[in-house]
């Protein structure tokens, strides 16, 4: 049957199943629907508990992050697993170990930043442009306390600190600062942190992810500022193996698994 | 027709934006020929999703989740209790609620997982094409389909 | 300790994969070890996990130690269906473990650590879908074991199995997102993402359960989950899929895979919408049944037309699933049906491994991978073939396998609904099981009669070239212990589940809430 005409069956009967959904929704902007103020016969609304009592119980002002570091910290964990796991999966698709098998894309070979005067421009700028851009990655990733940030906008933005490296000059260049050896070994290392702030609680007795009991560990007032500071390690965490995971996946791609050569 | 509009589509604009993003997307992913268009239809798919859920938590005048003077609010919201519970939720408009200020985190946070899974997914999409690639030399999906069957053929 | 079991059956795997990723790509032996024990403390954790629940009831666990109000945190949920399912996917997935032990050839061996990550990575996704109590985190987790899956298929060395994950990616993302997207739907009408929670509005807000953004939501989540599933007519992925992924994979992919997302539906019409809600709605369990009926005759029909060994057992599981839908959705609500479609993913779980196993077997060890290939093969290889038969003959329904009693059950469903074309259809896919896998029986047994031996020679000859793995085809000689001790304890435990199916189905029916007095009356 036609690609097309089959097509457009499908997406009109999906099309009108999905408006006939949307007839008694709530008003666009309305406070009181009930994913903002909660429904009767449920639970009192999480969106309002959030808004009014995670200052109280962790200290963080950014709601996003105290939301998606602590209360549901379990999804993040599985969304940096889900990084991890694509990345791993692109190395097993791509990665060719020992022998080159094939044409290599492009083999650049005088275009490192440090040689050749006709990328003196693009150089200097990437020399220029890389460490601020790593600086306000950090400041990103620790200032998503009290901004909007976090690990994964920190951790993208160290990854495309590297990316900009190799754009700019060579691979290798980039793979000499942030050898394969490194981006693999950071990339589980930021998991175990993740995994290692949610066992910690367990050992001392609590359930997983519980970081309010690492006031004892982490020698603070109370179990809130444990829980910002907590919040503020995985974030950590995420943020290094999101970086290593970004720049592995360009690596990869970019060299169609060899790592030589590539843009 | 206009009354059609004003009262159906109007108070609901976002979600019929969102649903005719939605069908644009699957339809390329499914009547699109190369691999790479097919690809961007799930990507204009995924976006779609996420707009979505993003304009569920929007509420009229809030500001985005982040208590800006969070000294002074924080101590008026935990002195005033919690007197926000979901028996105030009928539609009589009630004293302004001081959270009406701030938008509804929740959503926000379901779609920084959402985003970093689409990106993940089409991370593994592109190695496979370039493996593809690699192998049978083209993206279009019918010559590749034609490859395979001679493939087959042959053993 | 005891309490964090619901939590160590997840972290095992992960820590065992995390290790992996960083000792075992330089230090190759050790990864089998590594992945074996983190797979070991997990069935321990599973057993201890699910007999708390068998015993005691349901628990929950809260993750974080939020607990009030509900929702604000992830909820872990043990109850007698997922202690049950969670032991079955570790006893699984340790056998397909043992399996992969030796790789299929020398280029694989570079990819070592890579495949035992994922394995890992997939067997936490599994675990964490089925013991999750919030609709958000079962999405996550669908993406990390289907992330894990696609690139399970990929690692493969045949040149299709890119395509097939490919497509497979598609497809599998597509399901996925219309799951996220029924979410969403619910989300907006109820304002809560934990299954309890929104259970108990749809079951007490008239207003909310009957709005057409509800009942749209439940279309969504159905169909996400059906294409994940590989339902009729949404199964087009699968057959390539399984057919070109390495046998190793193949052997936690397809046993699992399309199983748990049988459970994810049971579980949503079970706890998120409630069995009233959704059979309140009339008409619909006609229409699903209908489609099970075609799934399972179409799926019988074309696995008859196969030559190649795992295509036909993929036809096979696409039929399987057809016997599942159809049986939870029978009319009204049926028990009977519901206990039977459960019975029959714990059921399926095992018979597709002891399958898949031995498929995988003659493939690996003997490159064989034609159906007309197997000539004589009884003979030369009589352990695995023991395995064969008995997986054949629960296939086909023969007791005491545990087949002969998820049939039984699902029958007995139909007859009870009243819908007459399911049972047909069930008896039918029996008969055409048993053409199928005696039709293989005798060519194994009595080898190929002579006009055939020259388009074999040909055959063979092609097989080589393109698809045999890089070791010799051996003399007559059994396949290695790796391989045998998997095939032969799955073929007991098809024997066991069947034998006692009586205890299991009591453990079952408690989440159905049947009191026992009527299972007996019904007996």
């Amino acid at each position: 049957m036609n690609p097309k005409f089959f097509a457009s069956i499908a997406v009109v009967i999906t099309g009108l199943v999905l408006l006939y959904g949307i007839a008694d929704f709530p008003t666009f902007g309305d406070p009181r629907s009930p994913a903002n103020s909660g429904v009767e016969g449920g639970a009192p609304s999480t969106s309002l508990y959030y808004i009014n009592e995670s200052y109280g119980d962790t200290k963080v002002p950014n709601l996003v992050t105290s939301v998606l570091a602590d209360y549901r910290g379990y999804d993040t964990m599985f969304e940096t697993v889900v990084v991890f796991a694509a990345g791993i999966a692109i190395f097993a698709i791509l990665r060719c170990v020992g022998k080159d098998d094939g044409a290599v894309i492009s083999a650049p070979t005088k275009n490192s930043i440090d040689g050749d005067h006709n990328r003196i421009i693009v150089g200097m700028t990437c020399r220029l442009a890389v460490p601020v851009v790593q600086i306000f990655a950090l400041y990103v990733v620790a200032h998503g306390h009290h901004s909007p940030g976090g690990g994964f906008q920190g951790g993208v933005m160290l990854g495309a600190s590297f990316i900009l490296i190799a754009l700019a000059g060579n691979l290798d260049d980039a793979l000499g600062r942030f050898s394969e050896k490194s981006y693999m070994a950071l990339a589980s290392l930021g998991i175990l942190i993740y995994a290692g702030f949610g066992v910690l609680p367990q050992v001392l007795g609590k359930n997983f992810l519980d970081y309010g009991v690492l006031q004892k560990i982490l020698l603070t007032d109370g179990p809130e500022m444990a829980r910002s500071h907590s919040m503020l390690g995985v974030e950590i965490g995420v943020a290094i193996t999101v970086m290593s995971i970004m720049f592995a996946i360009f690596a990869n791609l970019s060299s169609r698994g060899t790592l030589k050569g590539g843009l | 027709m206009v009354e059609f509009f004003l009262n159906t589509v109007k108070p609901h604009f976002n979600f019929w934006v969102y649903v005719i993003l939605m069908m644009i997307g699957l339809w390329s992913l499914i009547a699109k020929n190369n691999l790479i268009k097919k690809m961007m239809g799930l990507a204009i798919f995924q976006s779609a999703i996420i707009l979505f859920y993003v304009s569920i938590g929007v509420k009229d005048g809030a500001t985005i989740p982040v208590l800006e003077h969070y000294g002074d609010y924080a101590e008026k919201a935990v002195s005033a209790g919690p007197d926000v519970s979901a028996t105030e939720s009928s539609p009589a408009p009630a004293a302004s609620n001081p959270a009406d200020a701030f938008a509804n985190p929740v959503p926000h946070v379901l779609m920084l997982t959402a985003i970093v899974v689409g990106v993940a997914t089409l991370g593994v999409a592109l190695a496979l094409c370039e493996m593809i690639f690699k192998e049978f030399d083209t993206l279009e999906e019918d010559e590749l389909l034609r490859k395979i069957k001679a493939l087959h053929d042959d053993a | 300790m005891l309490e964090q079991l619901p939590a160590v059956i997840l972290l095992a795997p992960l820590f065992g994969a995390l290790l992996i990723s960083l000792f075992g790509l330089r230090e190759r032996r050790a990864c089998f070890p590594v992945a074996f024990a983190s797979l070991l403390i997990a069935l321990a954790s599973a057993i201890g996990a699910g007999t708390r629940a068998f015993t005691g009831g349901a628990y929950d666990y809260f993750i974080g130690g939020w607990e009030e109000p509900l929702g604000i945190g992830i909820v872990l949920r043990v109850d007698s269906l997922n202690g049950l399912l969670l032991i079955a996917i570790a006893v699984v997935a340790v056998l397909a473990l043992i399996f992969t032990i030796r790789p299929s050839s020398e280029k694989d061996e570079g990819k070592t650590a890579y495949f035992y990550i994922l394995f890992l990575l997939l067997c936490v996704g599994l675990f964490g879908i089925t013991i999750t109590g919030d609709a958000f985190n079962l999405f996550v987790l669908i993406e990390v074991s289907a992330l894990t899956s696609y690139g399970l298929v990929a690692i493969g060395s045949s040149r299709r199995c890119k395509m097939a994950a490919f497509h497979y990616l598609l497809m599998g993302t597509v399901g996925a997102s219309f799951y996220l997207l029924g979410v969403g739907y619910l989300y907006l009408k109820t304002g809560s993402l934990n299954i309890q929670d929104i259970n108990t509005i749809l079951a007490t807000n008239a207003v909310v359960s009957e709005s057409p953004g509800v009942t749209t939501a439940f279309i969504l989540i159905l169909v996400g989950i059906w294409i994940k599933m590989a339902f009729f007519p949404l199964y087009g992925w699968l057959p390539n899929a399984y057919s070109y992924c390495p046998s190793g994979s193949a052997c936690l992919l397809a046993p699992l895979m399309t199983k748990v997302s049988v459970y994810v539906m049971i579980r949503v019409m079970l706890s998120i919408f409630g069995l009233e809600w959704v059979f309140g709605h009339p008409g619909w369990s006609d229409l699903v049944v209908w489609l099970a009926v075609i799934a399972i005759l179409a799926g019988s029909i074309m696995a008859l037309a196969q030559r190649e060994i795992k295509r036909m057992l993929c036809y096979l599981i696409v039929a399987e699933i057809g016997y599942m839908v159809g049986g939870a959705w029978l009319n009204d609500p049926n028990l009977w049906g519901l206990t039977g479609a459960f019975y029959h993913i714990l059921a399926d779980a095992m018979m597709t491994l002891c399958l898949f196993l031995t498929a995988g077997i003659f493939f690996k060890y003997r490159g064989i991978s034609e159906i007309a290939d197997l000539d004589g093969i009884f003979k030369k290889m009589p352990l695995t073939s023991i395995g064969f038969v008995i997986g054949a003959l629960a296939m086909i329904g023969v007791p005491p396998t545990c087949g002969f009693f998820s049939k039984f059950y699902l029958i007995r469903g139909g007859i009870e609904g009243g819908q007459w074309e399911y049972v047909a259809a069930l008896l039918i896919s029996s008969l055409v099981n048993a053409v199928l896998f005696f039709r293989i029986f005798e060519i194994a047994y009595f080898g190929k009669k002579p006009a055939e031996g020259h388009d074999h020679e040909h055959n063979h000859e092609h097989e080589h070239e393109h698809e045999a793995p890089a070791q010799t085809v051996l003399p007559a000689r059994e396949a290695p212990l790796s391989a045998l001790i998997p095939l032969l304890a799955a073929a007991a435990l098809i024997l066991l589940v069947g034998i006692f199916n009586g205890q299991i189905v009591e453990l079952i029916r408690v989440a159905f809430e049947i009191p026992s007095t009527l299972v007996s009356n019904l007996r």
